[in-house]
């Protein structure tokens, strides 16, 4: 198996994808020639063409909206927004139309697109380049939100997303792109959306997050264990919508702590809703208060800020240890 | 390429776009005063004075200087990723040339002469290149927005505060620039059409660099030119030569006395090219032809701009060399000034969040600081 970064893993998907299904078609900004700013589709345009790898004009709500029409059409577009900064600009087109066809005509038109955008901090990188709006997404009924962590999963994921019926919003964690590799099989590989998995078993506590934040929770978890020999449950949400209910509330019924770890900024945030689930499946069986560790409730700062803002070991470390304690 | 450096040419295995205005179905007024060469049209040159003149020339070279410098600081890591002014200092300086202090401006991120122009510390904008909220603060600049990252979204504002001034009673008017992947937005061609609803007054400057990263300008439009996209919304519509500094400067200046005498908007379209990369991120070396470039370099506004100022007396070998020094001393304090940095506090994004202070940012911020006094102890 070849180890991959995530940007390779994401673009063995959608050349696999492509090669599979001739409906399977890339747009949006710089995604053919130049291969996308962060290289995501490279070699795509060369190899499908640009009918199938289609450089749009800079215009977030005509790329949403017209994939929206392919997909009436009977086409598989996957959508890049460039930064998902600027996806708000296509918003009206995925919360009014995307999300809503299959409601509207009871079933009789559906949207099955994938809108891919590389999103949150710790890139160096200006205004607009740093967020983690996955909770904004999340909150529009009938699109699913998908967020991967590593590159196996992100493949597994996106094959998964492109194949799926229904309007997919898949962020991608840009921090995570090239910092690490994974053997990503050759053959076929799906991850079903709607699933969480559980990355380590344990029966002291249930640590819970998703996206670029995985990885600073792998390294607090392994701390927390080696030096006070806890058995940490580790779950990697992957699809923040329609939550895995089920998995959080068995591995926190078995735990009775928990702790949840998110970029994003506090207020209404994914770890919200994870704590609501919790509280109603599994509110007796709590030993302990459960534990955010969030962004705060600011813009991220510009670049020479940011890591101070963003979650890291040593806060995760300390709600662990808190919790376990209390 | 046959092309006459009044119109956009990229072909990048596209339809090439090198309209001759001659052969347009409508009228799309252009203007240009200095040939390539640097030459003058005499029916066309504009009443400047040589003191102004020569203040002009020295931000457009005080803008590529610092460009330059700047690619320098951002490959030592001593800036963060930023978008490359050079070769558009014409189209920058010359419109912002135009405003009086009473008029706005609204500008995108790829106009640092324009900034400049306006009063903006040089040390301000690399403040805000090197990662810091701080370099958006620039009460020197008087009324000049900070940089906008969304493409267009800044047209709308302009359009808004023309409003609001004529809502004053105010007889000043506001400049906004875009680039051409700009136009593709509907935020651009709202504010079109807004501003001629309201017969507002502002200039729209679509600055044509022919790139929108590796979008070219014929990928993004199949108008033959920008300027004509005024012509739906009935303003009208001028196609400059966007590297000869004295047409942009003209051409800024009357749609600004028009909209201050209450004759509307203007579109301009000031043709010019992005002669380095998008940003520093970028490697355009996957796009671009090289033969395209140095076409292009062949037409750089500057020296355009000093072969006048030498012809009419103006400018000679001494004075260059002592402007190259006088600017190189400033970008040093500029750079040096950055460096030494005081008083930019660690929990500064916690400050205006609104306009008084709320209990539950409060607790925020004193977990913030605590969690960042702890992890400064471990390290
Ligand atoms: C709304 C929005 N979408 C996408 C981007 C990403 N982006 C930044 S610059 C750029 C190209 C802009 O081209 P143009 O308007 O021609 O201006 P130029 O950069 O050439 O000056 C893109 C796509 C953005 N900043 N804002
Ligand atoms: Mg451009």
């Amino acid at each position: 198996m070849p180890k991959m970064t995530m940007v390779q893993a994401i673009n063995r998907a959608l050349d696999q994808e492509m090669a599979r299904d001739d409906r399977v078609l890339v747009l949006g900004q710089d995604v053919g020639r130049l291969g996308g700013v962060f290289r995501v589709t490279e070699g795509l345009w060369d190899k499908f063409g640009p009918q199938r790898v289609v450089d749009t004009p800079l215009a977030e709500s005509g790329i949403l909206g017209t994939s929206i029409g392919m997909a009436l059409a009977g086409l598989r577009p996957v959508a890049e927004m460039q930064f998902s900064g600027f996806s708000y600009l296509m918003f009206p087109q995925l919360e009014g139309h995307a999300a809503r066809f299959r409601m509207r005509t009871r079933g009789r038109w559906t949207v099955p697109l994938v809108v891919r955008m590389p999103y949150g901090a710790g890139v160096r990188a200006l205004e607009h380049h740093s967020e983690s709006k996955e909770a904004t997404y999340a909150h529009v009924p009938g699109v699913k939100v998908v967020i991967p962590s590593t590159p196996r999963n992100a493949r597994a994921l996106l094959v998964a997303a492109i194949r799926d019926p229904d309007p997919v919003v898949f962020m991608e964690p840009k921090r995570s792109y090239r910092a690490f590799r994974e053997d990503v099989p050759e053959e076929d590989e799906m991850l079903e959306i709607g699933k969480a998995h559980v990355v380590r078993e344990g029966t002291d506590l249930t640590l819970i997050s998703w996206g670029a934040m995985m990885r600073p929770v792998l390294e607090a978890a392994q701390d927390v264990q080696t030096r006070r020999g806890a058995s940490i449950e580790i779950i990697d949400l992957l699809t923040i919508a329609p939550m895995d209910d089920q998995t959080i509330s068995d591995s926190v019924r078995k735990t009775g702590r928990c702790v949840v770890v998110q970029e994003a900024s506090k207020t209404l945030g994914i770890a919200s809703e994870v704590i609501a689930v919790i509280n109603d499946k599994a509110l007796m069986h709590l030993e302990a208060p459960v534990r955010r560790v969030t962004g705060y409730d600011v813009s991220p700062p510009y670049f020479a800020r940011e890591n101070a803002y963003i979650p890291g070991p040593g806060r995760i470390t300390r709600a662990i240890e808190e919790t376990l304690d209390f | 390429m046959p092309c006459d450096g009044n119109a956009s040419c990229t072909d990048n295995g596209r339809t090439a776009v090198c309209p001759d205005p001659a052969d347009l179905s409508f009228r799309i007024a252009t203007l240009r005063v200095l040939d390539e060469q640097g030459r003058v049209q005499p029916t066309a040159e504009p009443d400047v004075s040589e003191a102004e003149l020569v203040r002009l020339y020295r931000a457009m070279t005080l803008a590529r200087e610092a460009d330059q410098r700047m690619l320098k600081l951002q490959r030592q890591g001593r800036l963060g990723t930023f978008p490359l002014c050079t070769g558009q200092e014409a189209a920058a300086c010359g419109s912002a040339f135009a405003l009086r202090p009473d008029d706005w401006y609204a500008g995108g991120y790829r106009d640092l002469g324009a900034r400049l122009l306006r009063g903006e510390k040089l040390e301000t904008s690399l403040l805000y290149w090197a990662g810091y909220e701080e370099g958006n603060v620039s009460p020197e600049a008087g009324r000049t927005l900070p940089t906008s990252a969304i493409v267009a979204a800044q047209t709308l504002h302009a359009v808004g505060i023309a409003y609001a001034m004529e809502y004053h009673g105010e007889r000043a008017a506001v400049l906004t620039s875009l680039g051409d992947g700009g136009t593709s937005e509907g935020d651009f061609h709202e504010a079109m059409n807004f501003a001629s609803v309201w017969q507002a007054p502002v200039i729209f400057l679509c600055v044509n660099n022919q790139w929108a990263i590796s979008m070219p300008r014929s990928g993004q439009t199949r108008s033959r030119t920008i300027a004509q996209k005024a012509i739906a919304y009935d303003m009208p519509g001028v196609l400059v030569d966007g590297n000869d500094v004295l047409a942009v400067y003209q051409a800024t200046r009357e749609a600004l006395d028009r909209a201050r005498a209450g004759g509307g908007p203007t579109l301009i379209e000031a043709v010019t090219y992005r002669l380095m990369m998008h940003t520093t991120a970028d490697d355009p070396g996957r796009y671009q032809s090289e033969s395209e470039l140095q076409e292009w370099w062949r037409r750089d506004p500057l020296p355009r701009f000093r072969t006048y100022l030498e012809d009419k007396g103006f400018w000679n070998a001494d004075r260059q060399a002592s402007l190259d020094e006088e600017i190189k001393a400033e970008i040093d304090a500029a750079v040096q000034a950055l460096e030494s940095r005081e008083g930019l506090a660690p929990d500064a994004q916690f400050e205006h969040v609104y306009d008084t202070r709320h209990a539950r940012l409060e607790d925020q911020r004193a977990e913030f600081l605590a969690n960042l006094a702890r992890e400064s102890h471990h390290a």
